[in-house]
């Protein structure tokens, strides 16, 4: 009985901290998934998420509260999203070029803007209480939490969770629900194949994709606040540290589609908490798994998925192709 | 906006990049502005950290070094088409052949083992290039996000050898022991004072003169050799390329293999030059400021170079100037390439169309 | 309200005509696409338009669904005058088109296709239950069957054009117009779209059918407007016309270039090709069981409508692209699939000047003198090893610009800056100067001035008197009958027929470019 409860209880915190080094995957992920199935490439995932983190400890710092954190995340992504999207949309510039100026820029400001506030090297100040977001404890947490598997599950993993852990996952299904279900949802998965059938329909692609690349950056907002205001309790240099890229991995592992997404994220997720946990042990066997094996696999499964090995990666067909009307 | 704006050969080349480095230039100058510094006195430091002195000089152009191999290697790609943005991961597997070369045959004379090394630096380079050019000509693989992967996967690469396989075990951190001293790349400043020139001491090494080779190497490659007239009809217009009974795919992985390997002269510079063992990150970005230098200077290698010069001396200046204004440290060079690919790169057709609006009508087409 | 018809009976009360198109004008710059143009559809009448590309058939309908605004004239629908200004106006008119390019997109549903854009409201849930009534009230009344939770993509080509006239309906169109329906139909998808159409007509809907097969038209109008150089030239009555008729108003009796030319024996044969085919990637069959041969000392001349095989036939030849099924054969010499690239058949002396020479015979971002050494970059001429002689590329050119009159004599200007008369010429120049045995041509004068047409002709007219087998495509009939000793007519992918230049004329040309076997004239 006791070692069932101790693998219990050590798939609980595995499962949890899954979850939570999942979430700014997911955002980040979810955000990819509005730009491309409109046609805009992102892969300026990381710079979003990471001015964000910035701008949100910032202001959280300022201000002793972590929703205005979390405003001024979203503004502050949001704000590098539009850049994005007039140089993709209106300018028809490179998307991939915008889209590697959007990390560097990030990456800079933070440097440098967070270098000369606090001039402790780029950090912000520790942010504490009401700084950061709460532990939120779901109902029923503590009733359920006897009920076997479904108890711990819910009442470990789920339960006890900061906000922004349960606005992604609200993200998620709201993603998945306005795309299928929504006239919004319908014209954005037409503009992001065939933009001509929106033209000749008298809808604009350029509004369009506008709004999609919007909430792009909302939702990196809220991916790269919980970093910092919630996970790190601060800004640190650089601290995305490739997690928009893992998020745009896994966008293509998960065929570009939220509910797929959200299981590829959290398979990256554990796949990091995995690695921390291995982290030095040895297996029965004796067998010492390396954590960089572990470490490398999201980026080796994207190559090999791109390469066609374990079936088609097929982008939203209009994809990176800025839209020139054809009269 | 649809029709395509033909400016005349000197605006397309020189005019429209300068703009654009004016214009990245003044944005810069309001984010420093607003952490509450001066940037002219900014760029007055700036230019004299960089070319007041001959230490500064010589700090520049190794810094300009590294520029010229990762714009030389995006550039190159570019005539083909191809978006390399792996300029980093090629550099770092480099390194690594460099290291492996340096570590174990360093007891062979300098004129040797140096070629040797600078040899497996670019065959490493070339294969981490390669693979992903293979993907994309053979499976369709998109070779801009197989190559961010392919960054990473050095990066964890590095990592695991260093610590596991190829570290010295009398130090902490994760690197190799130093290399035999016939394997140094001499730096300029010992070359010049053993023919009696006094020099100071900077990390200037014979790699600098090694990329003007290259520049100059890829100059002869794409203007004037066959492989590179068919480098540039593929990237120009691949049916033109099929008519003409070259095949793009070919094209493809060679072109990305010879990125590949003018990345690794990145390392050749900092593992072989400099550091004089195999350490973690020693790419340290060059690799995307290596993109900016590109765009900027047109993928054309005398523009290549000069952009170089430039980023040398802003990452000199960019030092000094962090020693007298702490607030302004050298991350404001990462904003000015980040500036300079947005309006350079992406925004290329809004300078176009404001330098067409000001330049005398008859000179548009 | 001015009586326009001119069957107007005063004891009858006729309904408006459902279009009416008053002194229609339209310019592009120098090009003026439509030039006065009156066109009068009746109600419930499916009317043809015929005409040959460039007529100027697919601006006037872009004027009546909105893309275009015209220069000067009324459109009048129902009646009413309209000023179409957008698609959108078009549509609340009751204008519905059915364009060449589906307007679908492949990875949604028909039914999510159908909604586009006409949802009826933030959520689909409703806009769908209607959009599902209306197109089962379409299966019952016009027999339109379709899937509505079938993928686009999944659907045949014949198919796909069902969901466009269905998009049209549903949004309320009284007057279907379909541009080149057929061009990508099988023969039972075309009967099969011709019964629809009857049966929409049946319902009162109002047809124009934009097409060239004269086939067509005779089965399938109630009348025909005859389309040529931007003007109508005539609106008949179709069970009054006849395919000859037709013909000879669409492609016109005179030809108004004629180079001169010698009679010359052709020697032996260079070029056998048996039993031609190409099926491309979307499955549609391009080249069908095509047979020809090219003899020494000859111009051929492929005439035909733009879109019917042509061009997959030139790359066919030249190497570019494989073909299903067929043999070629070069100077008596079969060509394996190895051999069939563009490398190995300049090497044996077969030449191409393509027909887009933008995208494909030049590289416009290059210099002219590059440009002028495409495909050849490797000869020796260039010199050895692996740096060209740049010298020698520049000299190559400016003498032949001497020899070829390219303006200006600049061989380091880019070629994009040359006109197209100068472009081709420099194309041509590259091809002939290599002394080929064959030499494929496509489009050799598109684009180009009068005065370059002239040369280009002349040249090559002295080409095939030194004995070189010329294949010449070109969508201008009178270029075709200029230059050709033979004449070889292509139709749907198809050699409709083949003819000596003495033994035809353009009515005859015209029935085989419409269609119209040879065995059915």
């Amino acid at each position: 009985m006791d070692t069932l409860s101790d693998v219990s209880t050590l798939t609980a915190v595995i499962l949890a901290s899954a979850l939570r080094l999942s979430v700014p995957l997911i955002a980040a992920c979810l955000a990819g998934l509005w730009s491309e199935r409109s046609g805009v490439v992102d892969i300026g995932l990381e710079g979003k998420m990471l001015i964000a983190a910035f701008a949100s400890a910032a202001a959280a710092y300022a201000t002793h509260s972590a929703w205005i954190g979390l405003g001024a995340g979203i503004l502050a992504s949001v704000a590098f999203a539009l850049l994005h999207g007039f140089a993709a949309i209106s300018q028809r510039g490179n998307q991939i070029v915008s889209g590697v100026a959007i990390n560097l820029l990030a990456a800079g400001l933070t440097a440098v803007i967070g270098n000369a506030w606090y001039g402790q090297g780029g950090r912000t100040p520790p942010l504490e209480g009401p700084a950061r977001f709460q532990d939120l404890v779901l109902p029923g947490a503590t009733v359920i939490k006897s009920v076997p598997v479904i108890g711990p599950l819910y009442a470990d993993v789920l339960s006890g969770n900061p906000v922004p852990v349960y606005l992604t996952l609200i993200a998620v299904a709201l993603t998945s629900f306005v795309m299928a279900r929504t006239r919004f949802g319908l014209r954005l998965r037409a503009v992001g194949n065939y933009p001509g059938a929106v033209d000749t329909a008298g809808v604009s692609v350029a509004l369009l994709r506008y709004r999609a690349v919007i909430i792009s950056g909302v939702l990196c907002g809220i991916g790269g606040t919980y970093l910092s205001v919630s996970q790190a309790a601060g800004f640190l240099p650089l601290m995305t540290a490739g997690k928009g890229f893992i998020a745009l991995a896994a966008l293509i592992f998960a065929h570009w589609r939220a509910w797929p997404a959200l299981g590829a994220c959290l398979l990256f997720g554990l796949l990091d908490a995995v690695s921390i946990r291995l982290q030095g042990a040895v297996l029965p066997g004796s067998i010492s798994v390396p954590v960089q094996a572990i470490q490398a696999l999201p980026y080796l499964m994207t190559v090999i998925l791109l390469a066609g090995f374990v079936g088609r990666a097929i982008p939203p067909r209009a994809s990176g192709i800025p839209y020139v009307k054809e009269r | 906006m649809s029709t395509p704006i033909d400016l005349p050969r000197w605006a397309d080349i020189g005019l429209v990049p300068a703009v654009a480095t004016v214009a990245a230039f003044l944005v810069a100058g309001l984010v420093v502005m607003s952490i509450g510094e001066s940037p002219l006195e900014a760029t007055r430091i700036l230019i004299e950290g960089s070319l007041g002195s001959a230490e500064g000089i010589g700090f520049t152009l190794y810094y300009a070094t590294n520029f010229i191999f990762a714009g030389l290697a995006v550039a190159v790609a570019f005539h083909a088409g191809l978006f390399n943005i792996g300029a980093e991961g090629q550099a770092t597997l480099g390194g690594l052949g460099a290291a492996l070369v340096a570590l174990s045959l360093d007891w062979l004379p300098g004129f040797v083992v140096l070629p040797l090394a600078i040899l497996a630096a670019a065959a490493f380079g070339a294969l981490w290039g390669f693979i992903p050019g293979y993907l994309q000509a053979k499976r369709g693989s998109h070779v801009v996000i197989t190559t961010i992967m392919f960054n990473f996967l050095a990066a964890i690469l590095i990592v695991y050898l260093l610590v596991n396989v190829m570290g010295n075990p009398k130090s902490m951190a994760p690197e190799t022991r130093n290399f035999g001293p016939n394997a140094h790349l001499p730096f300029i400043h010992a070359l010049a004072q053993a023919m009696g020139l006094n020099m100071p001491a900077t990390p200037l090494n014979l790699s600098f003169p090694l990329a003007l080779l290259a520049a100059f190497g890829v100059w002869l490659l794409i203007y004037r050799s066959r492989l590179g007239y068919a480098i540039r009809t593929v990237g120009a217009s691949p049916a033109a390329a099929v008519y003409a009974g070259v095949s793009p795919e070919r094209i493809t992985m060679l072109t990305m293999a010879l990125s590949g390997s003018l990345a690794a002269g990145l390392a050749v510079n900092e593992v072989l030059g400099v550091q004089q063992h195999l350490l973690l990150e020693f790419t340290s970005g060059y690799g995307f400021v290596g993109i900016a230098v590109a765009l900027m200077g047109r993928a054309h290698p005398v523009g290549v170079v000069l952009a170089a010069l430039l980023f040398g001396m802003l990452y000199q200046g960019g030092a000094e100037l962090s020693f007298d204004h702490p607030a302004i440290t050298r991350d404001m060079v990462t904003v000015i390439g980040g500036v300079l690919i947005l309006f350079a790169g992406a925004l290329d057709g809004l300078f176009r169309r404001a330098v067409a609006l000001v330049l005398p009508r008859r000179l548009v087409a | 309200m001015p009586a326009l018809s001119p069957v107007t009976t005063p004891s009858v009360t006729m309904p408006p005509p459902a279009i009416e198109l008053i002194g229609i004008d339209k310019s592009f710059g120098a090009v003026r696409a439509n030039r006065d143009v009156n066109l009068t559809v009746a109600k419930g009448t499916i009317h043809g338009i015929v005409g040959e590309n460039g007529a100027g058939k697919s601006t006037l309908m872009s004027i009546l669904y909105g893309f275009y605004e015209a220069d000067a004239g009324e459109i009048r629908v129902d009646g009413q005058s309209v000023r179409i200004a957008n698609s959108q106006i078009a549509i609340k008119a009751g204008i519905g088109m059915v364009f060449q390019h589906f307007m679908l997109v492949d990875e949604l549903s028909v039914l999510d296709n159908v909604m586009l854009g006409a949802e009826g409201g933030a959520m689909l849930a409703e806009g769908a239950r209607q959009a599902r009534a209306a197109l089962a009230g379409f299966a019952k009344d016009y027999g339109l069957a379709i899937d509505p939770d079938a993928l686009v993509g999944h659907l045949s080509v014949g198919q796909q054009q069902r969901v466009e006239i269905v998009k049209a309906l549903y949004r309320g169109a009284n007057v279907l117009v379909l541009d080149e329906p057929t061009a990508v139909l099988t023969p039972s998808e075309a009967t099969a779209l011709f019964t629809l159409l009857a049966a929409l007509k049946a319902q009162g809907k109002t047809i124009i059918l934009i097409t060239h097969k004269l086939q067509e038209i005779m089965a399938a109008t109630d009348r025909v407007s005859v389309m040529r150089q931007g003007q109508i030239l005539a609106t008949l009555e179709t069970a009054k016309t006849s395919p000859r008729e037709l013909a000879s108003l669409m492609v016109g009796r005179d030809v108004l270039l004629q180079v001169e030319k010698q009679p010359r024996e052709p020697g032996k044969t260079v070029l056998d090709v048996k039993g031609l085919g190409f099926v491309d990637e979307r499955g549609v069959t391009r080249l069908q069981n095509l047979s020809f041969s090219l003899r020494e000392g000859e111009i051929v001349g492929v005439a035909g409508v733009a879109g019917n095989g042509q061009s997959e036939l030139l790359s066919v030849l030249a190497g570019i692209i494989a073909p299903s099924t067929g043999t070629i054969a070069l100077l008596g010499k079969e060509l394996s699939a190895r051999a069939l690239n563009p490398r190995e058949l300049r090497r044996r002396g077969l030449l191409h000047v393509p027909e887009d020479r933008l995208r494909m015979g030049l590289v416009p971002p290059f210099p002219a003198y590059e440009s002028a050494a495409l495909g050849f970059e490797h000869e020796e001429r260039y010199g050895r090893g692996p740096l060209f002689d740049r010298a020698a590329m520049v000299g190559d050119l400016e003498g032949r610009m001497q020899d070829y009159d390219v303006r200006p004599r600049d061989a380091l200007l880019k070629t994009a800056k040359f006109s197209g008369g100068n472009q081709q010429k420099i194309v041509l120049a590259r091809e002939i100067e290599r002394s080929p045995k064959v030499l494929l041509v496509g489009q050799p004068t598109r684009g180009v001035d009068i005065g370059a047409i002239e040369f280009i002709h002349r040249r090559l007219v002295a080409l095939r008197d030194e004995g070189v087998a010329i294949l010449i495509v070109s969508v201008e009939l009178e270029e075709i009958m200029s230059l050709s000793d033979r004449v070889i007519v292509m139709c749907g992918g198809r050699i409709t027929g083949e003819r000596r230049r003495e033994a035809t004329d353009t009515g005859d040309l015209g029935l085989l470019m419409a269609g119209v076997d040879s065995e059915a004239a």
